[in-house]
């Protein structure tokens, strides 16, 4: 890590490299801000990454562009006929209190509340989570797996798309520096249960050495649809095909679950760090799969 | 240039010029001198700078200042009420649920927003609720005993 650059600027400490601020009232005002400045402007939204990586200066923006006043980016709400729709803006302790999410899928509150801790959770936002595009990030995997779909709105307009084809590499996404990420719907569906488990050091503040996400759709006993999504063991959440269509058409069993997280296992790329070699996470893949499966097949969406 | 913000700090109405690199951190120590709320990690792991924003903690570290503008702060100098201790302080003091004191006001004042939100907390909620802040002092056991104490006389 590189040394925090501490500076005094007539007398007052800057912890800081200092920036232009601005806080548009709508996106399409944040967006022409954005597309002026070009590359040199940030998004700011919850700013628990962001701040930090200023802070060691692996980002200098020349301008922040807070969400902060566009209200409608904050709301979760449902529409008949589209889904459950997150605003890019929500906290996640804000997933983790919602009522509609309560009722409907349980597993995003409760991936939400295995995010870091209490603190970075009453900040940090559904967006920022996204648009990071950090591997083992606890948003994605459940989100993919409920087959979310992401609204990006630039200068020209806006486009939608899967959040399975939104990341492209650790901390890359196909947005562009003039969009903004507005929201996530979780589209109305079939499926009967789905859920993520998160392996970490600790039980707080820890980034996951493996999140794996399942959702399943079970018609008595018969595995009908599966969505497996494995984080932290590729540079972007992957979906586990083999795993998933091993299990579709079939009874559910001891035996089965286990051979999808054998497959999962086997498709998986992990890298050997600080927290865990790749032989142990690929093994955890096979094990967390297996629970996860086994979860969102006898809890519903937990 | 400086960015005009009016915010509440502990009950007070505060109108002021931020630099937009300052953080809420920077603003409360340096320029409203409450030093209550501590710089440990700078990163928003450790708690020590912990703050509540609209009744619930967030780290003032990782706040930009002119990102407070509207909103309700409370420091840990907000918690006494004319010369009479928050129960939580009170707690504490019994408790000796302090050693070097450096985690205490974070500690505090999670266990505010916990006790706000739920005045009756298990002591599995209240481990949760403090799991964003450290004691390297180790004292985790007393500062449990110390917010499960204050729940019960508060209620």
């Amino acid at each position: 890590m590189r040394m925090v650059r501490f500076i005094r600027e007539g007398g007052k400490a800057m912890y800081l490299p200092d920036f232009n601020y601005y806080c548009p009232h709508s996106v399409q005002e944040a967006c022409a801000i954005l597309a002026d400045l070009g590359a040199g402007a940030k998004v700011l939204a919850g700013g628990t990454d962001l701040l930090i990586k200023m802070k060691h200066e692996l980002v200098v923006p020349k301008a922040l562009v807070s969400l902060k006043n566009i209200r409608s980016l904050a709301d979760i709400g449902y529409v008949e006929g589209k889904g459950l729709i997150l605003g890019a803006r929500c906290t996640h302790n804000d997933l983790v209190n919602s009522t509609l999410l309560h009722q409907r899928y349980l597993s995003v509150a409760e991936a939400a509340h295995q995010m870091a801790n209490n603190q970075i959770r009453n900040i940090g936002t559904v967006g920022g989570n996204l648009v990071n595009a950090v591997p083992s990030a606890d948003l994605p995997p459940i989100l993919i797996a409920l087959g979310a779909q992401v609204t990006l709105v630039g200068p020209g307009g806006e486009r939608t798309l899967p959040l399975e084809q939104f990341f492209t590499g650790p901390g890359q996404t196909v947005i562009a520096h003039d969009e903004i990420l507005t929201e996530v719907v979780i589209p109305d569906q079939s499926t009967t249960g789905s859920t993520y488990i998160k392996f970490g050091l600790r039980r707080s503040g820890a980034l996951a050495v493996v999140g794996v996400a399942a959702a399943v759709t079970v018609v008595e006993r018969v595995i009908r649809e599966a969505r497996i999504v494995l984080g932290a063991v590729a540079p972007t959440p992957i979906r586990a095909r083999e795993a998933e269509e091993r299990l579709v058409g079939n009874a559910v069993s001891t035996e089965l679950l286990e051979e999808a997280g054998i497959r999962a296992a086997t498709a998986c790329k992990p890298i050997s760090d600080i927290r865990a070699s790749a032989e142990y996470r690929r093994d955890l893949v096979r094990v967390l799969t297996k629970r996860s499966l086994r979860r969102a097949i006898e809890q519903g969406h937990v | 240039m400086p960015e005009k913000i009016r915010f509440t700090v502990n009950g007070d109405v505060v109108e002021m010029a931020v630099e937009h690199h300052q953080r809420l951190l920077d603003v409360l120590r340096e320029d409203l001198a409450l030093t209550g709320a501590k710089e440990g990690c700078g990163g928003g792991e450790c708690g020590a700078c912990t703050v509540l924003m609209d009744n619930e903690p967030v780290n003032a570290c990782l706040v930009l200042a002119v990102e407070a503008d509207g909103r309700e702060i409370i420091t840990i100098e907000g918690l006494a009420r004319e010369n009479c201790l928050d129960p939580l302080q009170e707690a504490f003091i019994e408790h000796a649920a302090l050693q070097c004191g450096f985690c205490t006001p974070g500690m505090i004042l999670s266990a505010k927003a916990l006790l706000l939100r739920n005045p009756n907390p298990t002591e599995a909620e209240v481990k949760e609720a403090l799991s964003g802040n450290l004691c390297r002092c180790t004292g985790y056991k007393s500062i449990v005993d110390a917010v499960l104490a204050a729940a019960e006389k508060q209620s």
